[in-house]
């Protein structure tokens, strides 16, 4: 599993982030994002791809699980 | 033309994106205490495009400002964009812009001949609204800020705000929707370079013509759709109404590109602030897809005029606008206040 840390990134770069990541077409990937937008945009991008997401929020921080 | 330094490198978030979101505003102006004049006909406690001033009885002063960071790299299109944006207040009160005043913030890298085109991007729109830019401000700070402070008139009686529509009436939109999640798109290098110089000629277009066509119609109300985007503005008009209003998704123009993109999560964060403030007070239908929402709550830079006026002037009204602006629609109706101020479906 690739595990990958947008804390800090405003969209889009969480997203480029991620995208560039699935270019590899891995099974499963973790993000932890700091912002909500940041959190929905790479949901919206993961489940375009295909993948099922699950978020987890804890002090202001989302982990993203994405798995294919 | 292409600059040094990218402009929207040096800025933190895109135009009107940068927009501080609905809901923090009102909680910042809460409790700010105002003085009354009766000559002061919109003010502070309406949340207007522009504030607006007696003078006779033939005259009312429109005053408005608009600025923010570099929403595309060249600097000449960046300030006919800004302005553009700036003037657009004016026209949605169903004003005329006169005189305006730049407002410039230069950051760190900008060349001088950047920060010339900037202000002659700006200089050239507000001279094809018919205003003259007479002077300005210039600070420096963190990232590039350009816009305007612009004075306009209007006549008393024909004051156009956005809390003024009626049941009955249909909403007209004069510019496609999409531009905030495609210029977040661009940032990935993922729209090609004619959908983009579609939406920079969109942005850079003035809503002078379709405020020239709306003033010769029975108008009730109008706004313009920006950092707000088409809910929470919609919202806004239907709160400040007393009505709600009624959307229809299959008629709400967008560009197409922007629809594949907001499904990719190319949204930019003020489409989230916008759905925080309205979304309690929008209800979307079963068959609005989440990406359609996301549309409609997109920010739009320089977006288009929202028109309510009754429903024969309606249909005459937008003939006429779609001669000139083809992209203009009819996209929803006015009702009296129901459960939500905002129906989407």
């Amino acid at each position: 599993m690739e595990k990958l840390d947008a804390r800090g990134l405003s969209c889009p770069e969480p997203v480029i982030m991620i995208r560039k990541a699935m270019l590899s077409g891995g099974e499963r990937y973790e993000m932890v994002v700091d912002n909500t937008a940041a959190k929905e945009n790479v949901t919206r991008y993961a489940q375009h791809q295909g993948y099922q997401v699950a978020v987890t929020a804890s002090g202001g921080e989302y982990t993203l699980t994405m798995t294919k | 033309m292409e600059t040094e330094v990218k402009l929207t490198k040096l800025a933190s978030c895109a135009g009107c994106g940068a927009k501080v979101g609905a809901g923090t505003l009102a909680q910042l102006l809460e409790g700010f205490q105002t003085h009354q004049d009766p000559r002061l006909i919109v003010g502070y406690d309406k949340s207007d495009d522009a504030c607006v001033y007696v003078v006779d009885e033939q005259t009312a002063l429109v005053q408005t400002t608009d600025f923010f960071p570099p929403i595309v790299d060249d600097p000449f299109l960046f300030g006919q964009i800004a302005a553009a944006n700036a003037l657009s207040d004016i026209y949605a009160m169903g004003g005329e812009p006169k005189l305006a005043l730049n407002l410039l913030c230069l950051a760190e890298g900008m060349e001088r001949e950047t920060v010339q085109e900037i202000l002659r991007g700006g200089y050239a729109k507000a001279y094809e609204a018919g205003a003259i830019i007479a002077g300005g401000h210039t600070i420096q700070g963190a990232e590039p800020i350009y816009g305007l402070a612009v004075t306009g008139f209007v006549h008393p009686d024909k004051v156009l705000t956005n809390a003024a529509a009626q049941p009955g009436d249909r909403l007209l939109l004069t510019k496609p929707l999409g531009v905030g999640i495609l210029t977040t798109a661009a940032k990935a290098d993922l729209v090609e370079g004619a959908v983009l110089e579609r939406i920079y000629a969109q942005m850079a277009t003035l809503n002078k013509t379709a405020r020239d066509i709306m003033v010769r119609y029975p108008v009730h109300s109008c706004t313009d759709v920006t950092g707000f985007a088409l809910l929470g503005h919609s919202y806004e008009m239907a709160q400040g109404s007393g009505c709600s209003i009624h959307l229809d998704t299959a008629r709400i123009p967008y560009h197409p590109e922007a629809y594949e993109m907001a499904a990719m999560g190319f949204i930019p964060a003020g489409a989230y602030r916008n759905r925080t403030y309205a979304s309690a007070g929008v209800k979307a239908g079963p068959n609005v897809t989440q990406t359609m929402e996301d549309i409609c709550y997109d920010p739009q830079t320089s977006g288009g005029l929202l028109i309510a006026l009754p429903a024969e002037a309606a249909e005459a009204c937008l003939a006429e606008l779609r001669q000139a602006i083809p992209q203009a629609a009819m996209i929803g109706q006015v009702t009296k206040r129901q459960d939500y101020a905002v129906y989407l479906d």
